[in-house]
């Protein structure tokens, strides 16, 4: 009897302290007067354990700054009760910057932003939204945006209700070695110039890595090189609010190329992805307006190659999508790997209605790379499997340097 | 053999607590380490300590009576920051003057101090009641650029205090409609002021351009025109002389003799053009809303959002000529949530009036024009 006792005592207790485990420290105005006063060239080292923050931390316009954490999972800012500002880290104008070794957690809108920056690097940070995904998550995890050469490194993206790691309108962007799950897209580089994404592992997001265009920005993208990833079982639910161009984005697809120009796709592992390994589509495909006089909708010169594609036969598309009912009724044995929307730019092709040389899309040597040209733009009425009219290759891209 | 039985039973208790203490400390940081600052010591020169050191003010510094040579001015519009009201000054160095024109803010000499006071009456509907300054912003024109620079004002009022990482006052008041208001009010830090105030990355004031200071105003000797009033004051340059060929945006509150698209215009550009425009750090959205702007897309109609996420409230464009509800433009306006609210900063709580106002104007498009 009093041994049950005991034993129940320890029950409760344990259940008491679970329920209170993480004592979190507050260094809000500590660190954000920090970050007003630093100097040029000073490194801000946070220390070990939790600590809670009721609003943005801001930081504009330093030089060569360093925000260095105590690790990953070490040092934790959570935002959990936060009551005022959109992101967590809100970032612009700085030169020169360096985050290292970090978690930043539960942010009302994006966990880190940043903008108008030069030389930027991001190292060993953990960006995420605990607990199941959803809705109600922030929209980015990292969120470098109008920048000039940047470099994320080794850092993991969970639970965002748009991207997990995305980069938009950009110059010189490399993405490597990093790992994205749990997001509507793991990994999404949008109207960026010169973007390589490599060695990086996206998994169990709505969609894999994504490369897109989109109109009425300040400016469009071209040359992204996408290889040596893994993306795999990129098949959760797609959780992003309507209006966002990603909510469009079928559970179960891998990698896809919206309207972007100039795309070379290689050396990656693309397995299990429920609807489609790779998609090569059109803004028009998206079905919404815009007014936008200078925009390509258009995907042209994307090279797809010496890829391995994996998708079990048993593995339904995501059947709520038109797309995924699309080719679950064409192909109800065996999904291609890799389509192409065959939405063609009038303005680019010969006269016999394909593209010319440079602009073509050229898939090739792809293990499982099966194909279908889907010929979205007539209603869907002359699928193809002929993977011969896109049996060709582009001159390969230079790789991204970056000055850092 | 009974002596051993306690211990035995001690046993498990024991384990109970090195468990119990073992899972518990584990995340637990010993103390409060703060953050360590490696590299310069310098932290810069950032401005006065006290309000009361710059000597803009006479007497009690919160009768804010203006010393010699600080003009107070007003806007037609002002920026919503839950119901507080401004009492503005302006002061240039002596023989200096602003440059007129007719679009932007005007050129402001180097010295230039634009101070912004944020108070509440105690009682909206009676000012006799007494009222409580806040804050106080001023925008100071140095070599270097403009400064913002936020300083708080102490529970006895009669000092206020930079605080470069601004800070939370709550506070409370009975408003028009003789409700009690109750609010957490935010004073921005430096990097937030700069957020709002900021034109291809440099620090300008939003407020003080021809269209916004078109007004009459009531100063201490009578009623006239703020423009007329800054030129004999010697501190306005290259005034037209004809008054009528100055701009002028109305004023909100007071609709008599301006249109509904005239004021919903002039709303959209002092609240959300700082960012919402070519050069401000909300161009990366596609979405411009400064009184100038003439493309319908780059207003919201039927434009799509670029990274707005949950801030989409799962609507698909920015504005639906003729549903204000279907328009994410007024979810933004009518949220207090953080990662949804518009603007981002300076408000808690929903302008009901300019909700209205933008309703209204929304309602108002005719579908087929665009």
């Amino acid at each position: 009897m009093h041994r049950y006792f005991a034993f129940v005592l320890i029950l409760v207790a344990l259940a008491a302290c679970t329920s209170q485990q993480i004592t979190y420290q507050d260094i809000e105005k500590q660190l954000q007067t920090q970050l007003i006063l630093a100097a040029d060239g000073d490194t801000l080292h946070l220390p070990e354990g939790y600590f809670k923050f009721s609003g943005s931390l801001s930081l504009d316009g330093k030089k060569s700054l360093v925000i260095r954490g105590a690790g990953m999972d070490k040092t934790v800012l959570s935002f959990k009760n936060q009551q005022e500002g959109s992101e967590g880290l809100k970032i612009t104008n700085c030169e020169n910057l360096r985050l290292y070794d970090f978690t930043i957690q539960d942010t009302k809108g994006d966990c880190i932003k940043i903008q108008k920056t030069k030389n930027l690097v991001i190292r060993n940070v953990k960006a995420e939204w605990t607990g199941k995904p959803k809705k109600t998550n922030g929209s980015y995890a990292f969120y470098p945006v109008d920048c000039d050469s940047v470099l994320i490194e080794n850092c993991i993206a969970i639970g965002a209700s748009d991207a997990g790691i995305y980069v938009g309108q950009s110059r010189d962007v490399i993405v490597r070695a990093c790992e994205a799950f749990h997001n509507v897209a793991g990994i999404e580089i949008e109207n960026c110039l010169r973007a390589d994404v490599y060695n990086n592992l996206s998994h169990h997001n709505t969609g894999g890595i994504l490369i897109f265009d989109m109109p009425e920005l300040t400016q469009s993208g071209n040359g992204v090189r996408v290889f040596n990833n893994t993306v795999r079982k990129n098949n959760y639910r797609n959780f992003a609010p309507e209006g966002n161009i990603v909510h469009e984005v079928p559970p179960g697809t891998g990698i896809m190329v919206l309207a972007t120009d100039n795309v070379e796709i290689f050396d990656n592992k693309v397995h299990d992805n429920k609807t489609i390994g790779t998609a090569i589509v059109s803004y028009l495909l998206v079905k919404k307006k815009h007014n936008d006089a200078n925009f390509d909708p258009y995907p042209k010169k994307v090279f797809i190659y010496n890829n391995e594609y994996k998708n079990a036969w048993y593995r339904l598309p995501a059947l709520s999508y038109d797309l995924g009912r699309l080719l679950w009724l064409r192909f109800p044995l065996k999904r291609p790997a890799i389509i192409y929307d065959g939405i063609k730019d009038p303005s680019a092709t010969g006269p016999d209605g394909n593209y010319l040389e440079q602009y073509r899309i050229c898939i090739r040597n792809n293990s499982n790379g099966t194909f279908a040209n889907v010929d979205a733009g007539n209603g869907f009425k002359n699928i193809s499997t002929n993977p011969a009219p896109f049996d060709c290759e582009h001159p390969k891209l230079q790789p991204v340097a970056l000055p850092l | 053999m009974r002596l051993w039985r306690p211990f035995i039973l001690l046993i498990p208790l024991l384990m109970g607590v090195f468990a119990v203490h073992y899972s518990c400390s584990d995340n637990r940081p010993k103390d409060s380490i703060p953050v360590q600052q490696s590299g310069s010591t310098l932290t810069g020169h950032w401005g006065l300590e006290k309000l009361s050191d710059y000597g803009l003010f006479q007497g009690r510094l919160a009768d804010l009576i203006p010393a010699e040579g600080v003009l107070p001015y007003d806007l037609n519009m002002p920026l919503f920051s839950d119901y507080a009201l401004k009492a503005r000054f302006v002061k240039m160095p002596e023989g200096k003057k602003a440059i007129y024109n007719d679009k932007s803010v005007f050129e402001f000499p180097e010295g230039t101090i634009l101070i912004k006071n944020f108070l509440y009456p105690n009682d909206f509907r009676d000012e006799t009641k007494g009222r409580k300054i806040i804050e106080t912003r001023l925008l100071i024109h140095e070599s270097s650029g403009w400064k913002a620079l936020p300083y708080i004002w102490n529970e006895e009022q009669t000092e206020a205090y930079l605080e470069v990482a601004g800070g939370r006052k709550e506070i409370s008041w009975i408003h028009t409609d003789g409700k009690q208001k109750t609010l957490q009010y935010s004073i921005p830090n430096v990097n937030q002021c700069k957020g709002c105030h900021v034109k291809a990355s440099r620090l300008i004031p939003i407020g003080p351009s021809a269209r916004q200071l078109n007004k009459n105003f009531a100063y201490s000797d009578g009623i006239m025109n703020q423009l007329l009033r800054w030129r004999n004051a010697g501190i306005l340059d290259q005034l037209p002389d004809d008054l009528s060929q100055c701009p002028t945006v109305p004023d909100w509150n007071h609709p008599e003799g301006s249109s509904l698209e005239s004021r919903a215009r002039a709303y959209l550009d002092i609240n959300c053009a700082h960012c919402h425009s070519k050069e401000g750090p909300a161009n990366t959205s596609g979405l411009l809303l400064d009184i100038h702007e003439t493309n319908p897309s780059s207003l919201g109609i039927y434009k799509a959002p670029v990274a707005a996420g949950r801030g989409s409230g799962n609507l698909l464009y920015d504005i639906v000529p003729g549903k204000p509800q279907e328009s994410i433009l007024l979810y933004r306006m009518q949220s207090t949530d953080p990662g949804v609210m518009m603007p981002e900063l300076g408000r808690k709580m929903v302008h009901e009036e300019g909700v209205q106002l933008i309703s209204e104007w929304i309602a108002a498009m005719k579908p087929s024009s665009f």
